[in-house]
C-alpha cells in the first residue's frame, strides 16, 4: 500500500506596517482617525508608565516588576480591537492594554508596592488580574470562553502569554480544551525573543510558535507584533470568528523585550548590546507615528501636547498611589475564605497582640 | 578554607559533587548563562558545558519528570526550580513517581533525585515568590525535605542529598542566600540527611527551628540568656522529613520546655509534627505547654505586609519567655 500524504499544513506571517513606515494599503484595517489617535496614545501612555515605574522602582517606591517597553503595541492593539464585553486574560507584560481598559494605573502601582489592595481591579471590569504563574492564565481563558458560551453571551476572550509560555503543560491543555470545544479564546502569545535568560531558538525547537497551534486545528497566523495595525486586523477578525461561534485563534505577535526581563535581571549576561540596539529600530511608536504623520493627522505640536498631557496623567496617577495609605495590616485575614472562621479570627487576634507588642518594645 | 555566603557554598557543593561523579548533572530554567537567578549555578555551565548544566525550556513539570527519567537510567539529576512557588507545577511527578518508585518496585527501581528550590519570604519578592511550603513535601512518604541555615551546613546537605538514594526536596532559605558568611572547608564535607542538630546545649528550655528562622531565633535566644541567665538549648532541624525525634525528645526530655519556630503558616506545618512527637516521647518530663511562633493561615502576604506576618526576633523571644515563665 502506497504510503500517501493525508494532512497538509502551512503558516504565513502578516505584516501591514513595517519599520520604515511602509504601508500595505490594501490590508490596512483603515481605522477612523480617532481610533487610531486613541492607539497612538494608549501606546504611548503604556511607554511613560513603564518609564515612571523604572524611576519609582529605583527609588525604591515600589518593589520588583517586568517592564513591557517594545511590546505596547500586542495588548494596546488588541485593547482597541476588543469591545467592553470581551475579556483580558493578561500575564504580566501588557501594562499598556490593562490601562485602555481603563484600569488605574495608581492601583497598578499598588500592587508593584507589595500590596493585595492593586488587584482589586476596577468596579465592572472584565480584566483579570495579573498572573504570575506562567502560562497558568491560558487554561482561564479557555473556562472564560466556556461559560461565556454556556450563557450565550456575545464575548470573546483575549488571552496574552509569553514565547517561553509556550513551553509549560497548560498551555497546550489550554489550546486542546478550547479547541474541542471550539470556544471563542484569542491566544496571542507575545513573542518577545526571551525568556528571561533563553532565547526563542533554544526555548522551542519549532520554526514557529505560530504552528503549536496547527497541532490542535487551531487557525493561526504569526504577525510582526510591533505592527500595531497588524495586531489590530487579527486580533479583530479572532474576535469576530469566535463570535461566530468558530472556535480559538491563534496569534504569534513577534515583538522585542528591550529592557530587562524584570528589574532583578540583568539581560548583558545573555544578551548583547548589539541585539538590543538593533532592536530599538523597531519600536513600535516610531513608525505608527511616520504613519499617523503620513495620514496628515500628526505634528510635532500635538506631539509635544500630548507628552505633556500624558506626563500630567501619570503624576497624578502617582500623587494617588502616594497618598494611598489606608491598608489594613490584618487585611490578609478578611478574604482567607468567604466566611469568618473562629480559628482565623483567633489568629487574627493573636496577629493584632504580636503587632502591639512589637510596636511598644519598640 | 574560604569565607563563602550560602549562594557560593551551594555553587562549591555542585562543583565538588560534578568533579566526583560523571554522573551528575544539572537542569533548569535560566541556569547556564544566566548562572541561575540567584547565580546559585555561578561558573558551572562554562566549567561543565551544555551536557551537564542544562538549561531547559520552561517546564517545571519536565524539569522533575525528566529528572526522574534520567536516574531510573542512571544518572543523578539537581533539579533547579526557580522559586518553591513554581513548585506546585511539579508535584504530580514527585508524589506519583519520584516518592513512590522504591516502594512499589521494592526497590527494583529507585529514583536518586534532588530538587533544589529557593523558598520563603523577606526579601520583598514578587506574588508567589515568598512561599514556606516544606510541610506540603514533607507530607509524602518517600520524599526527603531538607533544609539548610548557613553557607557550611548548606555545601554539606546538598553535597549528601546528591549522594542520597531517595527523591530528596532540598529547600534554600532565599533570605540566608547573602545574608552573612562562614568558613566552609575546601575539602568535601557531608552532614547525614535525617539528622537534627544541636546548635548550642541548655538546661531550661529547648529551642527548635530550621532555615531562614535560625537567624532570628538564635538572635531572640541570646537576647534572652544575656536579659535573664537562662541557659537555652538550641536544635536545627536540619532535614524535615524523616524528622530526627531522638534528638529533640531527649533534648526536651532533659529541659522540660520549648518552643518551635516556624516560618510557615501555623496548620499543620513541621511544628505540629514535632509537637505530637514531643507528646508522644516526652510529655512526662513537660514542665510548661510546647509553643509554637509560626505564621498565620493567611494566603502568603505580599511584600508590603510580610514582614509583620514573619515571625520576628521580639516574637519568638517572647514566646521563650512567656515558655519559661509557664
Ligand atoms: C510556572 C512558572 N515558572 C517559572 C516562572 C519564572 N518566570 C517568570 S517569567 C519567566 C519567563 C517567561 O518567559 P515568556 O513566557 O517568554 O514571557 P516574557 O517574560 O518574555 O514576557 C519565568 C521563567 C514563573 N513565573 N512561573
Ligand atoms: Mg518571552
Amino acid at each position: 500500500m502506497p504510503q500517501k500524504e493525508i494532512l497538509q499544513f502551512s503558516v504565513s506571517r502578516l505584516e501591514i506596517l513595517d519599520a520604515e513606515g511602509n504601508l500595505d494599503a490594501d490590508l490596512d484595517p483603515r481605522l477612523p482617525d480617532e481610533k487610531l489617535l486613541a492607539l497612538y496614545r494608549g501606546m504611548k501612555v503604556g511607554r511613560a508608565a513603564d518609564a515612571r515605574m523604572l524611576n519609582l522602582q529605583r527609588q525604591g517606591r515600589i518593589g520588583t516588576f517586568a517592564p513591557c517597553t517594545g511590546q505596547e503595541a500586542v495588548s494596546c492593539a488588541a485593547a482597541l480591537a476588543m469591545s467592553e464585553n470581551d475579556w483580558f486574560v493578561g500575564a504580566f507584560r501588557e501594562l499598556g492594554g490593562r490601562l485602555m481598559r481603563n484600569e488605574p494605573f495608581w492601583q497598578y502601582l499598588v500592587y508593584h508596592n507589595g500590596f493585595e489592595e492593586g488587584n482589586a481591579g476596577h468596579e465592572s471590569g472584565r480584566t483579570l488580574p495579573f498572573s504570575v504563574i506562567v502560562a497558568a492564565q491560558t487554561l482561564h481563558a479557555a473556562g472564560v470562553a466556556y461559560a461565556m458560551k454556556y450563557k450565550n453571551e456575545k464575548a470573546a476572550v483575549v488571552v496574552f502569554f509569553g514565547d517561553g509560555a509556550t513551553s509549560e503543560g497548560d498551555f497546550h491543555e489550554a489550546l486542546n480544551f478550547a479547541s474541542v470545544y471550539k470556544l471563542p479564546v484569542v491566544f496571542v502569545c507575545q513573542n518577545n525573543g526571551w525568556a528571561i535568560s533563553i532565547p526563542r531558538e533554544k526555548q522551542t525547537n519549532s520554526r514557529s510558535l505560530a504552528q503549536k497551534a496547527l497541532a490542535y486545528d487551531i487557525p493561526t497566523v504569526q504577525i510582526d507584533g510591533n505592527d500595531a495595525l497588524a495586531v489590530y486586523r487579527e486580533v479583530r477578525r479572532a474576535i469576530e470568528r469566535g463570535y461566530e461561534g468558530q472556535g480559538p485563534s491563534f496569534i504569534e505577535a513577534e515583538t522585542y523585550r528591550l529592557l530587562m526581563h524584570t528589574t532583578a535581571d540583568d539581560p548583558r549576561k545573555y544578551r548583547t548590546d548589539d541585539e538590543v540596539e538593533c532592536a530599538w529600530k523597531n519600536c513600535p511608536l516610531v513608525r505608527f507615528k511616520r504613519y499617523l504623520e503620513d495620514r496628515g493627522i500628526w505634528n510635532d505640536e500635538r506631539e509635544a501636547a500630548l507628552d505633556e498631557s500624558i506626563k500630567q496623567e501619570i503624576d497624578e496617577q502617582v500623587r494617588i498611589f502616594e497618598s494611598r495609605r489606608d491598608f489594613k495590616n490584618d487585611a490578609l485575614f478578611d478574604n482567607v475564605y468567604s466566611t469568618r472562621h473562629a480559628i482565623i479570627e483567633e489568629q487574627r487576634a493573636m496577629f493584632h497582640e504580636n503587632l502591639t507588642l512589637e510596636r511598644h518594645n519598640g | 578554607m574560604a569565607k563563602l555566603n550560602m549562594v557560593q557554598a551551594l555553587t562549591l557543593a555542585m562543583d565538588q559533587e560534578m568533579e566526583r561523579d560523571p554522573a551528575v548533572v544539572l537542569l533548569g530554567e535560566d541556569i547556564g548563562p544566566d548562572e541561575g537567578v540567584f547565580r546559585v549555578t555561578a561558573g558551572l555551565w562554562q566549567k561543565y558545558g551544555d551536557e551537564r548544566v542544562i538549561d531547559t525550556p520552561l517546564a517545571e513539570s519536565a524539569i522533575v519528570g525528566t529528572s526522574i527519567g534520567m536516574a531510573f537510567a542512571g544518572l543523578r539529576p539537581v533539579g533547579e526550580i526557580q522559586f518553591s512557588g513554581f513548585s506546585m507545577l511539579m508535584v504530580a511527578q514527585l508524589e506519583a513517581y519520584a516518592s513512590r518508585t522504591r516502594s512499589r518496585t521494592f526497590g527494583r527501581w529507585t529514583a536518586p533525585i534532588v530538587i533544589r528550590m529557593p523558598y520563603g519570604g523577606g526579601v520583598r519578592a514578587m506574588e508567589h515568590h515568598s512561599e514556606s511550603r516544606e510541610a506540603t513535601f514533607a507530607h509524602f512518604p518517600g520524599v526527603k525535605v531538607v533544609i539548610p541555615s548557613s553557607p557550611r551546613n548548606a555545601r554539606a546537605l546538598l553535597a549528601a542529598a546528591i549522594r542520597d538514594d531517595d527523591p530528596v526536596v532540598f529547600m534554600e532559605p532565599k533570605r540566608s542566600y547573602r545574608a552573612f558568611k562562614e568558613e566552609v572547608p575546601d575539602e568535601p564535607e557531608l552532614i547525614p540527611i535525617g539528622r537534627a542538630q544541636v546548635v548550642q546545649e541548655g538546661a531550661d528550655l529547648t529551642v527548635i527551628s530550621w532555615g531562614a528562622m535560625m537567624r532570628p531565633t538564635l538572635e531572640a535566644v541570646e537576647m534572652v540568656q544575656l536579659e535573664r541567665g537562662a541557659s537555652i538549648e538550641v536544635i536545627d532541624l536540619l532535614t524535615l522529613a524523616p524528622l530526627d525525634h531522638t534528638t529533640f525528645v531527649e533534648s526536651v526530655k532533659k529541659t522540660g520546655r520549648c518552643v518551635v519556630v516556624q516560618e510557615a503558616p501555623r496548620n499543620l506545618g513541621i511544628a505540629s509534627e514535632v509537637i505530637a512527637l514531643l507528646n508522644e516521647g516526652a510529655f512526662f518530663h513537660l514542665e510548661a505547654p510546647i509553643r509554637r511562633v509560626t505564621n498565620y493561615d493567611v494566603i502568603t502576604p505580599y511584600f508590603g505586609r510580610e514582614l509583620m506576618y514573619i515571625p520576628s526576633v521580639g516574637r519568638i523571644k517572647r514566646g521563650i519567655e512567656e515558655t519559661l515563665d509557664t
